[in-house]
């Protein structure tokens, strides 16, 4: 077999194959939070506990009510989504007119919240769950083992990222919501009801997140904790790429994960900082972000 | 920024207690410190006596220039591990290794501020917060000073100037009183100096501050540097008085605590800070033996503090004050 720098290529393309799977949920993660902040103005710092969230309500579809894999993906986004929604309408409304970081801190004790309960009721040694029978095994491509499982994910991130930005940029509610993040008393003044749509952008945002959970479950284990860590490094990821667009937070997502991956491969001792390494000298260099403009 | 914390045009407690008031009610304060090792106990006031510091520092920032950080923990905990080394293996005197925990926490706050200050509101409190987590793995990997997962145990509390051992319970109470008070006043000098009044136009409206000619970026960065500086000093005394210094004290979670303290006493008051961390120390003390999630309390106040409570009990308090007045 060759070599590439002195790296085995089974390992090189292992990480890459690695960091585009952690790459896929920070794009997925960074998504919804920049949907969310388009619309809102808030950072939602549930944002990984809602993941984790999504994780677990699939463990318990599984447990109990016998619903595998492919009811999870559908069921458990419509769930989380509805948590938002209810999340939103009771409470998140209120703080509109407040400054920004009242959302931020209300959202990180919504997080708290959740990541306390369900450490208090499963601990933190995680439970497993199991890849689905249709997509266990994986084929050898010559130059790497690739897991059915994996490619799933990453096929199905790329899809959903492309569907929402198609929803967004193209169809005429997008126009509505965008419209309605330029100057959304203007378009309430065209009678188009702009709270229920808020509303329904946290829903969808949180919805993505919990997708991301779901799709997380089996590959990672389903663990309080697994939020908490990523909400951080998917934070450095929003600022990485600038929070403006869509597209500056799926593509940041991506080539953050896989630069953790080439990171892994010659230089395992930095593989945890490397993303926040890139923040600084992104700020230093561009502090509006890649792909942001200053608001 | 547009934060309005429903201050009076002085915006400290000062202002609304005006001279002979608040000087009485500061020595029966001090008094009941004093007092404090003979009713409770000493180390239970003692850590709260570190909190309570480490949360007037971080009001510092949050409450008098209107910037809210999510990284406070590191300089909390860079500076416990530095006083902690250097109380064990260079064997500097405590009150030395703690001016030595405050130089550390003041340069991470320097480097923090020099690279979050480029952005405003929600991205500084992002960019704080990815900056501290990268503080925290390193702190993870350099296991030669930290002691990774066991963190740095078996500090020496040591001796005062080289004369007074700490090793004495209620020495070392006295010696944490005594940094606390030197360091409020510290504080309090601040706040209520022209400084101060820059800081807190700033707050209140940047873009002003700017067109009047200051240097507004400037004053953020020295402002930042001094409140890491001053909760350097916290973590430090800590260090010292705990005898250990470990990852909680540099992990997010901690960031997080203390903002809680600062919104549960009362963002932008003097004394709001400490009223909080005193509060959340004692739950905090109550809940570990009730069975009770402490980070699910814990987020519960956060909530109802943001949602109904936004001005803290001293906030409220003065709120009080002032409706009475008029």
């Amino acid at each position: 077999m060759f070599e590439l720098i002195g790296i085995p290529p089974q390992a090189l393309f292992g990480q890459l194959l690695l960091g585009l799977i952690n790459g896929s949920f920070y794009a997925l993660l960074s998504l919804g939070l920049a949907v969310i902040f388009g619309m809102l103005n808030v950072i939602n710092f549930a944002h990984g506990a809602l993941y984790m969230l999504g994780a677990f309500v699939a463990w318990f579809l599984l447990e109990y009510a016998g619903i595998g894999y492919w009811g999870a993906l559908i069921l458990a986004p419509v769930v989380v989504g509805l948590v938002g929604i209810v999340i939103e309408k009771t409470m998140l409304q209120r703080l509109y007119k407040l400054d920004h970081l009242y959302g931020l801190l209300f959202t990180f004790g919504i997080a708290l919240i959740l990541e306390g309960a369900f450490k208090h009721e499963f601990g933190v040694s995680g439970q497993s769950y199991a890849t689905p029978a249709l997509l266990k095994g994986g084929t050898n491509l010559g130059f790497m083992f690739l897991p059915f499982y994996r490619g799933w994910v990453v096929v199905l991130s790329i899809l959903v990222c492309l569907a929402t930005w198609y929803a967004i940029e193209k169809t005429r509610l997008g126009s509505y919501l965008r419209a309605a993040t330029e100057n959304p008393r203007l378009v309430q003044a065209f009678g188009i009801n702009v709270p229920v749509m808020i509303t329904l952008t946290y829903g969808v945002g949180v919805a993505l997140a919990g997708l991301a959970g779901v799709m997380a479950a089996p590959i990672y284990s389903v663990n309080p904790l697994m939020g908490s860590h990523l909400i951080i490094v998917v934070f450095a990821v929003v600022v990485i790429g600038g929070m403006g667009s869509i597209f500056g937070a799926v593509v940041s997502g991506y080539m953050l994960g896989l630069l953790e991956g080439l990171t892994k491969v010659f230089l395992p001792e930095a593989s945890n900082i490397v993303v926040f390494v890139i923040m600084v000298v992104v700020l230093l260099l561009r502090p509006a972000g890649l792909f942001g403009r200053e608001r | 920024m547009s934060v309005k914390y429903s201050t009076t045009p002085s915006g400290t407690v000062t202002g609304r207690l005006a001279g002979k008031a608040s000087l009485i009610i500061g020595a029966i304060l001090i008094v009941a410190l004093l007092a404090a090792p003979y009713v409770l106990y000493p180390a239970f006031v003692m850590k709260a006596l570190c909190f309570a510091l480490f949360a007037c520092a971080f009001n510092l920032m949050l409450g008098f220039v209107g910037l809210l950080s999510f990284g406070h923990a590191a300089f909390f905990g860079a500076a416990a591990y530095a006083t902690g080394y250097a109380a064990k293996f260079w064997g500097l005197t405590p009150e030395l290794a703690i001016l030595f925990g405050g130089v550390v926490g003041g340069g991470f706050g320097f480097i923090f501020g020099w690279v979050a200050i480029r952005r405003q509101g929600i991205y500084f409190a992002m960019i704080t917060l990815a900056l501290s987590q990268m503080v925290f793995f390193l702190a993870l990997q350099v296991t030669g000073i930290t002691g990774g997962e066991d963190g740095l145990q078996g500090v020496p509390r040591g001796d005062f100037l080289g004369l007074i051992s700490l090793e004495d319970p209620l020495a070392m109470y006295y010696f944490v009183v005594a940094v606390f008070l030197v360091c409020f006043a510290f504080i309090w000098r601040i706040v209520n100096s022209p400084f101060g009044a820059v800081l807190k136009s700033i707050r209140e409206n940047e873009p002003r501050a700017i067109s009047l000619g200051y240097n507004v970026d400037r004053f953020k960065l020295i402002a930042f540097t001094l409140s890491a500086a001053l909760t350097g000093i916290a973590g430090g005394t800590k260090s010292i008085s705990v005898q250990l210094a470990s990852l909680t004290d540099i992990q997010w979670q901690m960031s997080g605590e203390v903002i809680l303290m600062t919104l549960l006493g009362g963002v932008g008051t003097l004394v709001g800070p400490a009223v909080g961390a005193t509060l959340v120390v004692s739950l905090e003390n109550f809940l570990a033996t009730s069975g009770l999630p402490v980070t699910t309390v814990i987020g519960v106040i956060f909530v109802v503090c943001v949602l109904a409570f936004r001005r803290g009990i001293v906030g409220e308090f003065n709120a009080f004050l002032g409706r009475r007045k008029h």
